[in-house]
């Protein structure tokens, strides 16, 4: 299309959690806790390893870990496939923990969507939508 | 307006950027030197900054006397909200999640 399409746009959420980093690592990292809170996987904390999310959906997303430090910070791939360009997502997802008075500080970071991205990647698939709810809160902490 | 959009992301994108807009909104209407105070970074680098949000629509300079009184126009993120709002709410959600899951762990 045009130069427009190449820029990619990031969402950041951050929370502080009363655990320590090293049990949230353990939450970010062990398959079968994993599967718990996020998605079904076969995730390896390997550089270079390369797994699937696989929602409840059914959409299954390829990933390629980028980088482990452990206890500090985990980067992989997060790319979704479709016969459709405009639904195709590549994404990168970083967690990065700090350690703080009363636990850890988490913070996600997902970049690399493109702004002609349909917002059918989060928004089309069903099972998704449950958790679309906080639309008002982001606007409060923004206005 | 793609290209407004692409304004609005590129702005974000820096994290001084970022961080100078959440004070505002957080703050409300802060100096140039307020805002230097707190920032680490040297007053005509939060100007050029200041320059860039306001080019975006996300901040507006109000002049009183010498001084010139920046505030956050949110309203202004309304193109993102539709995409940010929900990957937002997904990962928001999620933490849930792993909140209950680290709860547990602890038995």
């Amino acid at each position: 299309m045009n130069a427009a399409s190449t820029e990619t746009r990031s969402v950041v959420v951050e929370r502080d959690i009363p655990h320590p980093a090293e049990k949230i690592w353990r939450a970010l990292t062990e398959p079968h806790l994993i599967e718990e809170w996020l998605m079904k996987n076969d995730f390896k904390p390997a550089v270079g390893h390369r797994f699937n999310l696989r929602g409840d959906w059914g959409g299954v997303l390829d990933c390629e870990v980028l980088a482990v430090e452990p206890h500090r910070t985990l980067s992989y791939t997060w790319n979704f496939v479709h016969a459709d360009a405009a639904y195709n997502l590549k994404s990168v997802v970083t967690f990065t923990l700090t350690p703080t008075r009363t636990g850890t500080h988490l913070r996600m970071e997902q970049s690399g969507f493109r702004p002609d991205q349909k917002q059918a990647f989060a928004g089309a698939h069903a099972g998704w939508k449950q958790f679309f709810a906080n639309l008002d809160q982001l606007l409060a902490r923004t206005a | 307006m793609p290209n407004a959009h692409d304004l609005l992301f590129r702005t974000l994108a820096d994290p001084t950027r970022r961080a100078i807009f959440e004070r505002l909104c957080r703050k409300g209407e802060q100096t140039v030197g307020a805002l230097t105070a707190r920032s680490g970074i040297s007053q005509p680098a939060v100007s050029k900054h200041l320059g860039v949000l306001k080019r975006a629509g996300l901040v507006r300079g109000r002049h009183e006397g010498r001084q010139t009184h920046y505030s956050a126009q949110p309203g202004a993120l309304a193109p993102l909200l539709d995409w940010t709002r929900r990957m937002a709410g997904f990962w928001q959600s999620r933490f849930d999640d792993l909140e209950d899951l680290l709860k547990r762990m602890d038995q």
